[in-house]
């Protein structure tokens, strides 16, 4: 199975890694070269250099042939966009992609785009650590609205 | 009508200036902070500062209302591309614009079914084509939604139309001709009109009709 990860930071990375170790064969796709660092020494899968934005780096990287693409770069708007071209352009069912707006990956799960927001992950996690504690609120909880 | 501009640098700001002074209602969202002091003097309230691809900041400059028109004119082609499906999918804002500033992100464009797109590499190019026309057919204009092209056409005397009748030229099927400007006249042709060398033919047509059309009035 091939997957392609556009966006090859923190996130990108550690997922191309990830799933390279569950037996994928992996293309990361950044638009910055010394990303390929963050794969590591041993990195045996591809690496594109370019904008996911373009099509031909898409190509490039075997977009033609994934089976998965996960959309990963820093910018919301961005991966909004690659996401549905990998979607709709390239017919990648498998298309996930990460926005940090709560908002917007409502909004585009509500489209029909595969969406996880690590910004509501956090949220929820958070405020579960904190009812976790062994404090208790001032108030009684608020009722749902 | 009730506008909104997302992007106010040049061409935000100069769109929303020019419909507020013919009457229409506007609201302009700018992010980059010494942009938008200046916006306020002009707009005041009707200037919003912020991300204008951020929910709260579109539904702050009123958008669930929503307006008639989306006018997305940022320096960011996925910017303006978000803004628009937003605009339309969760809103129903019933028209949207979009600025185009990499003529190779158009086909996104396209695909996301955002339209009408204007990109200013693109008119420029139609610009130079009109005046160096390289394939001896200008492109007019591009009715992208209907699917139809306006393009120009030059006869000369090698040209195979030439002292011909429309009636007797094999014109592609979706194609044709809707003015013949002689001597600075022009008129709309019929089955009888004959082509002479130094017409200028306008014809509508269909995208990918151009060659056979080139090969019917011009040859090669």
């Amino acid at each position: 199975m091939k997957a392609i990860v556009v966006g090859c930071g923190r996130v990108g990375s550690a997922v191309a890694k990830k799933l390279t170790k569950s037996g994928w064969d992996v293309t990361a796709i950044d638009e910055n070269e010394e990303a390929l660092a963050r794969l590591g020494e041993h990195w045996s899968g591809g690496f594109v250099v370019g904008h996911g934005m373009d099509v031909n780096v898409l190509r490039e990287a075997g977009i033609a042939e994934a089976d998965a693409v996960v959309v990963a770069t820093n910018g919301d708007n961005t991966n909004i966009v690659v996401g549905q071209v990998a979607q709709k352009r390239f017919g990648i069912e498998c298309t996930v992609v990460r926005i940090l707006d709560p908002a917007r990956a409502e909004l585009y799960s509500t489209l029909g785009l595969r969406t996880v927001s690590p910004t509501s992950t956090a949220i929820e996690v958070l405020t579960e650590a904190v009812k976790s504690c062994s404090v208790k609120p001032l108030r009684a909880p608020a009722a749902a609205s | 009508m009730f506008v909104l501009v997302a992007g106010g640098g040049k061409v935000g700001s100069n769109v929303a200036r020019t419909l507020r002074r013919i009457g229409h209602e506007v609201t302009i969202i700018e992010q980059r902070r010494d942009r938008f002091a200046e916006l306020e003097e002009e707009f005041e309230h009707a200037a919003i500062v912020g991300d204008a691809t951020e929910i709260f900041v579109l539904e702050r400059a009123g958008i669930a209302r929503p307006p008639d028109l989306v006018v997305a004119v940022t320096g960011d082609d996925e910017d303006n591309m978000v803004i628009c499906q937003m605009a339309r999918e969760r809103y129903g804002v019933p028209k949207v614009i979009a600025r185009v500033n990499d003529p190779r992100n158009e086909p996104h464009f396209d695909l996301l079914g955002i339209s009408p797109t204007i990109s200013a590499t693109q008119t420029i190019m139609a610009l130079i084509e009109h005046e160096v026309p390289e394939h001896e057919l200008i492109h007019l204009l591009e009715l992208r939604k209907e699917n139809l092209e306006i393009v120009e056409v030059q006869i000369d005397k090698s040209s195979p139309s030439a002292g011909k009748r429309v009636s007797g030229l094999k014109l592609p099927s979706g194609s044709r001709l809707i003015s013949v400007m002689r001597g600075g006249r022009a008129e709309i042709p019929d089955h009888d009109t004959e082509l002479q060398p130094g017409d200028q033919v306008l014809a509508i047509l269909e995208p990918g009709k151009e060659d056979e059309l080139r090969r019917v009035l011009l040859k090669k």
